[in-house]
């Protein structure tokens, strides 16, 4: 069943995988996912010269024509921006949409001529068009930009965070900066025949928007970004070779998108289901305190602290029925049923135990409240 | 050492003007702070009080002018000089623990391709510990209140055990108890023969936090010793209109001033 192309096609979607999710996390922290967006499909001009101007289909020439066609299209955009005053959400809209139609123009006159047939492969990316001699050129560049991530890495960790205190350090932040832009773009222009132009970033961004849910460092966020672009990248480039002449790219990123909406829904700290469960879990605790201080109060308001609270009374207090708030109290042991005053089943009546009293007035552990006061909010 | 210009001023700034395109907002500003004091630097919103800062330390372009710290421009001193940026200018949502935060305060001194290694690691916690952070290392930072927030940024300042500390409104939106461990610490460094400048908000707390006033509405209107800055007249022509506020507020100042102390020392007895 693992013919040779399927074993190129999974070892070249692990390497991208793995290379898009951790490059992706930084893209994704900085907060600019739409310029990944504009380098990705501002590639295909580029991919479409590269390929006229070599005759052929010359990988270098290809890459390199994206590479230089994505930077031209990040130029723009800084002269929309500063020079033009343009909004930057309409600076990035307007030179994706320029540099996609022109790549579009020009992919239309391409295919004029002998060979150009496999070009198209580039708008939603073709696993089986890698062929096993691009891969050892692919696995040395994606070397080489970890090898560069690595070297600089304290510094990228600094200027993500706070560019201002990099800047005040006395680092280079421009420089790191337009660094660190190259290895976002030849990350992505790497990935092209595989995902294509269109939804290349999806495989940048999906992986690290689901790793944020699981982590606390940057390290940790950046490896297992990693391993979730290997996941969704080996097991799309194989699901789409199997199925006869289903586009990689698609199928790829359903898969990312797959590991992104759980993450997004189950992690323990960050997840919608976990602070769906906080919430609930705040509510109760206050709903508990909220009985606990009317049995307190009516007992004072009696000046009797044997005083017993009937049922109908704390439903009206509550506006609700309190039925599973008592029973709840009741098996903490807070509050205790009162004999019935009168021989009547329904009316049960109630009083606070020492415990309640304490669980009242008694102040939470500092921790407790640290944790408590941050949550709501985070 | 012949290049040395104002050597004996901590802060020397000359003729300094910045405009953001074509509005000025800093005019021929002229500013000398004197190395040990704590100063403060007041002024209506939109006086450029931030800008002043940011164009110190060299993080905004200035028109013309320039600046010496201890005799020489800052980019050939950037290990002298330590800034605690307004906490809202960055994503708290950041994957990193406190620990991690105080560390990035020395990536600076320790050079390319070099790692944090034990001692650095060690230096950080003891940064954390005098802001009372220690147990907070491994909590990861958006988890943290405003305060904690607030203390992590002083702790990376305080790590890089620097000459000149710039704050921009570490004060703002911290409670009272914070607010009072933040003057501790900050007197506590000017204590230790160290310049803090720090953007200010409240010319109520102004006379008890700190020893030297600059007030600032994008000119200098006044700078020098609190004793002889802080007066009514100087106010006035930094706030300008809102003339009837200022006058109840020296008053209040000076009524409040013995009790709000007595409370603020119970507050660290407490601490």
């Amino acid at each position: 069943m693992l013919n040779p192309t399927l074993i190129t096609v999974i070892m070249a979607a692990t390497v991208i995988g793995a290379l898009a999710g951790a490059l992706g996390t930084f893209l994704v922290l900085r907060g600019q996912s739409l310029l990944g967006e504009v380098i990705s499909h501002a590639a295909l001009p580029g991919v479409v010269g590269g390929f006229l101007a070599s005759g052929g289909r010359d990988m270098s020439a290809i890459l390199g024509g994206a590479l230089i066609s994505g930077a031209l299209a990040g130029l723009v955009v800084q002269v929309l921006r500063r020079g033009a005053g343009v909004k930057a959400d309409a600076a990035l809209g307007t030179v994706l949409s320029l540099f996609f139609a022109a790549g579009v123009v020009l992919l239309s006159i391409a295919q004029l001529q002998p060979g150009a047939a496999g070009l198209t492969v580039f708008l939603f990316g073709q696993a089986a068009s890698v062929l096993r001699a691009d891969l050892l050129p692919m696995v040395l560049v994606a070397l080489g930009v970890v090898s560069v991530l690595t070297l600089f890495w304290k510094e990228f960790q600094l200027i993500t965070f706070d560019r201002e205190a990099a800047e005040v350090q006395g680092l280079p932040v421009v420089a790191l900066e337009t660094l660190l832009t190259v290895l976002i773009a030849i990350t992505i222009v790497l990935g092209l025949a595989l995902a294509g132009v269109v939804l290349m970033v999806a495989m940048l961004i999906a992986p690290a928007v689901a790793a944020r849910q699981w982590v606390r460092s940057l390290g940790a966020m950046v490896a297992l970004a990693g391993l979730f672009g290997v996941i969704s990248g080996a097991s799309g480039a194989l699901l789409s070779a199997m199925g006869d002449g289903v586009a990689t790219g698609p199928v790829m990123v359903l898969m990312a998108m797959a590991v992104t909406s759980l993450s997004l829904l189950l992690a323990p700290e960050r997840g919608v289901l976990a602070r769906w469960r906080r919430q609930m879990g705040a509510r109760r605790a206050l709903r508990g305190r909220q009985v606990l201080a009317a049995l307190d109060g009516l007992s004072r308001d009696h000046r009797d602290p044997e005083y017993t609270s009937d049922e109908a009374m704390l439903d009206a207090y509550l506006g609700t029925n309190a039925g599973p708030v008592l029973s709840r109290l009741q098996k903490g042991g807070f509050i205790r049923a009162a004999a019935p005053v009168a021989p009547e089943i329904q009316g049960r009546r109630w009083e606070l135990t020492g415990a309640g009293l304490e669980r009242l007035h008694g102040r939470d552990s500092g921790d407790g409240a640290q944790g408590g006061d941050r949550g709501d909010d985070a | 050492m012949a290049q040395l210009h104002e050597p004996h001023i901590a802060c020397h700034v000359e003729d300094l003007t910045v405009s953001y395109r074509e509005r000025p907002v800093l005019w021929d500003i002229d500013l000398d702070i004197p190395p040990g004091v704590m100063a403060a630097i007041v002024g209506p919103n939109g006086a450029g009080k931030s800008t002043l800062i940011k164009a110190v330390l060299g993080l905004v372009t200035p028109v013309a002018g320039h600046v010496r710290v201890f005799g020489l421009p800052v980019a050939k001193l950037r290990r002298k000089i330590a800034y605690v940026p307004q906490r809202q200018s960055v994503d708290w949502d950041f994957p990193a623990t406190v620990g991690n935060v105080v560390l990035m305060g020395l990536y600076g001194q320790l050079g390319w391709l070099r790692r944090p290694r034990r001692k650095h690691r060690a230096r950080a916690m003891a940064a954390l510990e005098q802001v009372g952070m220690q147990d907070y290392a491994s909590r990861p930072i958006s988890q943290l209140s405003g305060g904690q927030q607030q203390r992590t940024f002083i702790a990376r300042a305080l790590v890089q055990e620097a000459d000149l500390l710039f704050l921009d409104e570490p004060m703002a939106g911290v409670d009272a108890v914070t607010e009072a461990a933040i003057v501790t610490l900050l007197k506590a460094q000017r204590d230790a023969g160290r310049t803090v400048v720090v953007v200010h908000h409240d010319l109520q707390t102004v006379s008890r936090y700190f020893d030297w006033l600059v007030m600032l509405n994008q000119r200098i209107i006044a700078q020098g010793p609190v004793t002889e800055v802080y007066t009514e007249e100087n106010l006035r022509a930094a706030y300008g209109g809102q003339l009837a506020l200022i006058g109840s507020l020296a008053a209040s100042d000076a009524q409040s001033e013995a009790p709000a102390a007595a409370g603020s020392e119970t507050r660290s007895a407490d601490a």
